[in-house]
């Protein structure tokens, strides 16, 4: 059997294990699956009070209220997927390396980044990925611009390169726990370091906006996640975006290359601790 | 002397983790700088001169989100009414009820050495923070609204265990009580006000918000600050809030008073 095969055998093994044990434990996926919708629809209710006030996010930029409903559910969808097939598994690896229970991973005859990376789907977060998509569909109705084939396309290979460069930081994040111990948690980390994803890139304006935009598209490019994808679907296509875009596509390869180099280097300096 | 002993040794334990404390506070006012951005971009959207959002100009916007997270930073208890529940449930709380400690004494105590050992570490950041950002407000408040502020504050925190307390007695009659938890986090970041000041809502909203003892937690402090409520109002919000207190207070020691008649502990 080929190599690709095997994995793809694995990796639905996964899938329908994490089903099986979720289906076991109904009333938690309920439950898991209710607080997270409350999350999307607070934020929902946030933005709808926000544009109460005010025609668009920051002075002609564009992001009018249904064009940012877009980009909202965009990130809604991009979190959901990176939550649904990484969050936890990442999570349990960097328990994995404090508490040495990684060695069990390292004595399978299967890529170790690929095992700690997929062990677990969590089914509960589909419903935020079908919520995401729901309201995506509905902020493009209301859009003025219908968007074409192509620019379907586009947003689902920058959705993609979303994914990875979200991946990529999760694993990068992770795999320093081999040297640093840890002071705040894998979740906390990302939550203050995503935080500036979540919204336009036009909102960092000003003196020190620009900075910091800049040090979020280039030097660790969590910005460009959820804004190249949406601005492939919300406006005609420009060739504003191009260059854009074609960093994106730089940043989501270079970023899975170094995590993967990280993660691989990580391995190297792991000393197993229970023993 | 027994509660002195008790926050003496707990501030001792506290301060073991004091890099973490430092480090976790200065993350804390990352999503802040979000905030500002967002609130500008709102601000720079909308039309004409004399710009205001339910009342709110652009720096008492921001001014109010840094004033939420001083709230937050005395009532937030992170991990008491989960502990609580951990503590039912795998059989700790029998210590309790052996030894001549009172449950929900004992705790305060160690929250209390907790608060005082993360304002000493976290002084530092937050006066960092709030010199950084001294453009929003518009100077110092008179002394009769410092002294509102400080009360609700501290009110805010006694509100704040009490409540959590009464969440954690929970775990007395059911057995998981984390996702509730969670659910109940959320719905508190909303109805405290520290997502939104609640004059955002439209029709009955803020009303209702204004009504819940959850907007002592972020809201009501923010408030006094920034003179949102004066006179009458005010004094009529602290009342309300020792009464919030006292109620949580006698609902929390209701529910451990029923809670470990109907308790039973396995094992050794």
């Amino acid at each position: 059997m080929n190599t690709i095969a095997t994995y793809r055998r694995v990796f639905f093994t996964f899938v329908r294990n994490s089903l099986v044990r979720d289906m076991t434990f109904r009333g938690n996926f309920i439950i898991d699956t209710i607080s997270s919708l409350c999350w999307a629809m607070l934020n929902v209710i946030f933005y709808q009070q926000i544009f109460r006030f005010t025609g668009s996010l920051g002075d002609k930029t564009g992001w009018h209220r249904y064009e940012f409903y877009a980009f909202f559910s965009t990130g809604l969808i991009i979190n959901a997927l990176v939550q649904m097939f990484f969050m936890t598994n990442i999570d349990e690896m960097t328990d994995m390396i404090r508490t040495g229970d990684l060695d069990f991973i390292l004595l399978k005859p299967i890529d170790t980044q690929f095992l700690v990376s997929l062990r677990r789907i969590e089914w509960s977060s589909l419903a935020n990925l079908l919520v995401g998509i729901g309201f995506l569909v509905y902020a493009l109705t209301q859009l003025a611009h219908v968007p074409g084939v192509l620019q379907m396309l586009l947003f689902l290979i920058y959705m993609a390169c979303g994914v990875a460069i979200y991946y990529s930081l999760m694993v990068a994040l992770g795999a320093s726990t081999v040297w640093m111990g840890r002071n705040l948690t894998l979740y906390d980390f990302w939550f203050y370091i995503t935080t500036f994803s979540r919204y336009p890139m036009e909102i960092y304006s000003g003196p020190l906006g620009y900075p910091l935009r800049a040090l979020f598209t280039f030097v660790i490019p969590i910005l460009i996640v959820i804004n190249v994808p949406a601005r492939m679907i919300v406006w005609p296509l420009d060739s504003r975006h191009w260059p854009l875009a074609g960093f994106a596509l730089l940043a989501a390869i270079g970023s899975v290359a170094a995590s993967r180099w990280l993660f691989q280097t990580a391995l190297g300096s792991y000393r197993s601790a229970s023993s | 002397m027994l509660h002195f002993i008790i926050l003496r040794i707990s501030i001792a334990e506290r301060l073991v983790y004091r890099v973490d404390f430092a480090l976790g506070t200065l993350m804390r006012f990352l999503p802040m700088v979000t905030q500002i951005f967002l609130w500008q971009a709102v601000f720079q959207g909308m039309a004409g001169s004399g710009k205001s959002v339910a009342g709110y100009s652009f720096h008492q916007m921001i001014a109010y989100y840094l004033l939420t997270m001083v709230g937050r930073a005395f009532s937030s208890m992170p991990g008491l009414a989960g502990g609580i529940a951990r503590d039912i449930r795998d059989g700790t709380i029998k210590k309790y009820l052996l030894q001549p400690v009172d449950m929900l004494s004992f705790l305060l105590m160690g929250r209390l050495a907790h608060k005082l050992v993360y304002y000493a570490v976290a002084i530092a950041p937050f006066a960092l923070v709030f010199w950084l950002c001294r453009g929003f407000f518009g100077g110092w408040p008179d002394a009769v609204t410092l002294a509102a502020f400080a009360a609700s504050l501290v009110m805010g925190f006694l509100l704040g265990y009490f409540l959590e307390a009464t969440l954690g007695m929970i775990g007395f009659w059911f057995l998981e009580v984390n996702s509730l938890l969670f659910i109940y986090m959320l719905v508190s970041f909303f109805f405290s006000g520290q997502m939104f000041p609640p004059e955002l809502m439209p029709s009955f909203w803020p009303a209702l918000m204004k009504a819940i003892p959850l907007q002592y937690l972020a809201y009501f402090p923010a408030a006094v600050f920034l003179h949102k409520v004066t006179g009458a109002a005010l004094a009529r919000g602290l009342i309300v809030e020792a009464l919030w207190v006292v109620f949580f207070y006698m609902s929390a020691r209701t529910l451990f008073h029923y809670g470990v008649r109907r308790y039973s502990a396995f094992g050794g």
